[in-house]
């Protein structure tokens, strides 16, 4: 049990160029901490300096209130699971597991009861004699956690552990690790590119960006309340639209009508010439099935649907919109350092199931203004973001995480 | 495949197999022939006869060729033994660890590898007699790690760098020190490479004649190969044919055997299942 403390922790590479730049972070004690971005924002290898696989070129790195910048790894009393497992071939299930405590030199007795206890956590019991060669990739990704949790250590560290699986049992490996997370109580750090695993799991979510964070806070906040684009764009699936807009009094004119802001919003957003709305999927409604009480919270307006989706539960349609040269250039650009490649710039729309929209046609779209966020296109900052709104949506998620780990302890 | 294609392939291994086992199989009969069968002009011997085997074992050669044997296993083992453990520690350092002259020592072992041996015999022969190791063990197992390291570290850094980095990790997370965890981890899995790369030096050491002839004057210290070009016939009229190809059968036999018996261990891949398949 501890808590990590980072402060202005920066890596450096030999050819100088920061993987990781000026970080501070705190993490209490029995948190789950993710972080998150896309690949290449230096997200592992902050993990890598938590765990002492990678030296920190400047910073303060601290574990139970202790710098362990100069620990080497097995001095930090960390376990973690490696993306590929790193489970090693020639022991047993049996030993792998028990590898940590044999390096302890924990009596025999012992080591059988804490590998039969870790095992039956896991359910492990019956391939404890087979060869990690022999097993499924699920199984291995169990033998890889079996042998992190078996020693008392004071954290977790999950590098990307499930990105080697397939859909369905990431799906189940993520609850499991929920679960196992609150059941111990321990401290755990977990990198991910999927931000399925980030929203799911993390108490807060740490949103990375070429080495600098962005935005530490719950899920939540970064989902209603993101400081930039960059956090916008994203955190949310499908992705945040973004529309080039022009103030016009208290509205925003926008390739799909007039967005009312109403005069609090429309003071922040004043003495900018061109702006980016940000607007999520649902947001957007098919206005025929919009209630009637609801409808002044919003704008219509008509539009030519390119495409649609039907899933069962939901039905995305993509809307095609002209957008200035030099907005339609970052918007680009902000793809491609998303991980997407947007080819062209469209909406994504999420819309009932039960709609009759159906594509190459014109149809009518209701859109919900109360939500939406203004972001300056030149620094990419959230002009719109209130702060104390999200301040507030942090503090009910560590709220609910206290009350949870109560509760697995019973 | 098509039956003619089979055909093919057939015809064209087994000319291959003749060709490599051809001159195999006529030292193994030449040493089944007796000495007045031995120009009998065909390929099998007339009456199988013992009696190569049996000059060479406790006949007249035996006091050439039997404490020949011994040299060269001990040699030979001792100088494996050296050149694996030499090798696995240099062979670790190249493929995990970044330092200034990797590229050079690389370089360096290949280049000691295809250096003539012929050319530094003579030199050497003169420093040994000078510095007491002439016709010793450590006289030829020094110049032979010559010619094992070399190539023991090429396989070698090979083998480490097939063994993914995160295992090593792991095993330092998990509370190993970096020793600990080069020989409960790595080691393990690097054991199909040490003993390809045993099995090479062994025969690399085993086969070499130049530095055997040169080096050495007595039993003290002659290996096989330079006691094979010293057997004579019984008489000065009588080729040693007969016994020398005995003795090259003898020889050939550790060889053999190593490779069946660690054919398995060469073959099979350790690290299968290590990381995800």
């Amino acid at each position: 049990m501890a808590s990590i403390e980072m402060s202005h922790i920066v890596k450096q590479y030999g050819d100088g160029y920061p993987a990781v730049n000026d970080v501070s972070l705190d993490i209490a004690d029995g948190e789950f901490m993710i972080l998150v971005g896309p690949s290449g924002c230096g997200k592992s290898t902050l993990l890598r300096m938590i765990v002492g696989l990678e030296d920190i070129t400047s910073g303060d790195m601290v574990i139970a209130g202790d710098r362990v910048n100069d620990k080497a790894p097995r001095d930090r009393n960390l376990s973690m699971v490696f993306q590929n497992y790193a489970l090693y071939p020639h022991l047993s299930v049996y030993e792998n597991i028990a590898f940590p405590l044999r390096l302890a030199k924990v009596p025999d007795e012992e080591v059988r009861k804490r590998v039969e206890e870790a095992a039956s956590v896991l359910e492990l019991k019956e391939h404890l004699q087979r060869k990690p060669a022999n097993l499924s990739g699920g199984q291995r990704q169990r033998v890889a956690m079996g042998r992190a949790i078996v020693r008392a250590a004071d954290a977790f560290l999950f590098d990307e552990p499930l990105s080697n699986l397939d859909a369905k049992l990431r799906g189940q490996m993520r609850t499991e690790i929920a679960r196992l997370q609150r059941r111990l109580g321990i401290t755990t750090v977990y990198v991910t590119h999927d931000q399925t695993e980030a929203m799911t799991l993390g108490d807060r979510v740490c949103v990375l960006r070429k080495g600098v964070i962005q935005q530490v806070a719950s899920p939540r906040e970064l989902y209603e309340q993101p400081v930039n684009l960059f956090v916008a764009g994203f955190i949310g699936s499908p992705p945040m639209n973004f529309l080039p807009a022009t103030v016009e009094g208290t509205a925003l004119s926008t390739p799909f009508g007039q967005v009312e802001l109403g005069q609090e919003r429309a003071e922040k957003v004043k003495g900018h010439e061109l702006l980016l709305v940000g607007i999520r999927p649902e947001y957007f409604e098919d206005a025929s099935l919009v209630d009637e009480a609801k409808k002044p919270h919003g704008s219509t307006f008509t539009a030519r649907v390119d495409v649609t989706e039907w899933l069962g539960d939901a039905q995305y349609a993509y809307i095609p919109y002209e957008a200035p040269e030099e907005v339609a250039a970052q918007l680009k650009e902000l793809s491609r350092e998303l991980d997407s490649d947007q080819l062209r710039t469209q909406a994504v729309v999420s819309i009932d199931s039960t709609s009759r929209i159906r594509e190459g046609r014109e149809a009518e779209f209701w859109l919900d203004t109360r939500k939406i966020h203004v972001f300056d296109p030149k620094t990419g900052e959230n002009l719109t973001r209130d702060a104390e709104a999200g301040r507030k949506l942090t503090e009910m998620a560590a709220e609910d995480r206290v009350d949870q780990v109560e509760r697995a302890k019973v | 495949m098509s039956t003619r294609e089979k055909v093919g392939w057939g015809i064209g291994g087994l000319i291959i197999i003749v060709y490599c086992l051809f001159p195999v199989a006529w030292i193994i009969s030449l040493s089944f022939k007796s000495s007045d069968d031995i120009a009998n002009g065909q390929f099998l011997p007339t009456a199988f006869s013992g009696e190569n085997y049996e000059q060479i074992l406790v006949g007249d050669a035996a006091g050439l060729f039997l404490p020949a044997l011994v040299n060269s296993f001990g040699i030979c083992l001792i100088a494996t033994f050296i050149s694996c453990l030499l090798s696995m520690f240099a062979a670790y350092a190249i493929a995990r660890l970044e330092f200034p002259g990797k590229k050079l020592i690389l370089s360096t072992a290949l280049a000691v590898a295809i250096f003539p041996v012929i050319s530094i015999v003579t030199p050497l022969f003169n420093l040994w007699r000078q510095i007491g190791l002439y016709n010793t063990w450590p006289g030829l197992i020094i110049p032979y790690l010559s010619l094992t390291l070399p190539i023991s570290i090429w396989t070698l850094s090979a083998f480490f760098r097939e063994i993914p980095w995160e295992m090593e990790q792991a095993a330092q997370v998990d509370g190993a020190t970096p020793w600990q965890a080069f020989r409960k981890v790595i080691v393990p899995l690097a054991a199909p490479g040490v003993f390809t790369t045993a099995i090479i030096a062994f025969f690399l050491a085993w086969n070499d004649f130049v530095y055997g002839i040169s080096l050495t004057s007595t039993e003290a210290a002659r290996p096989v190969p330079a006691a094979l070009g010293l057997f004579s016939g019984a008489s000065q009229f009588e080729s040693p044919n007969g016994p020398i190809a005995a003795a090259a059968v003898i020889v050939t036999i550790p060889v053999v055997l190593l490779v069946l018996l660690f054919q398995r261990r060469i073959v099979a891949g350790l690290t299968n299942g290590a990381v995800k398949g």
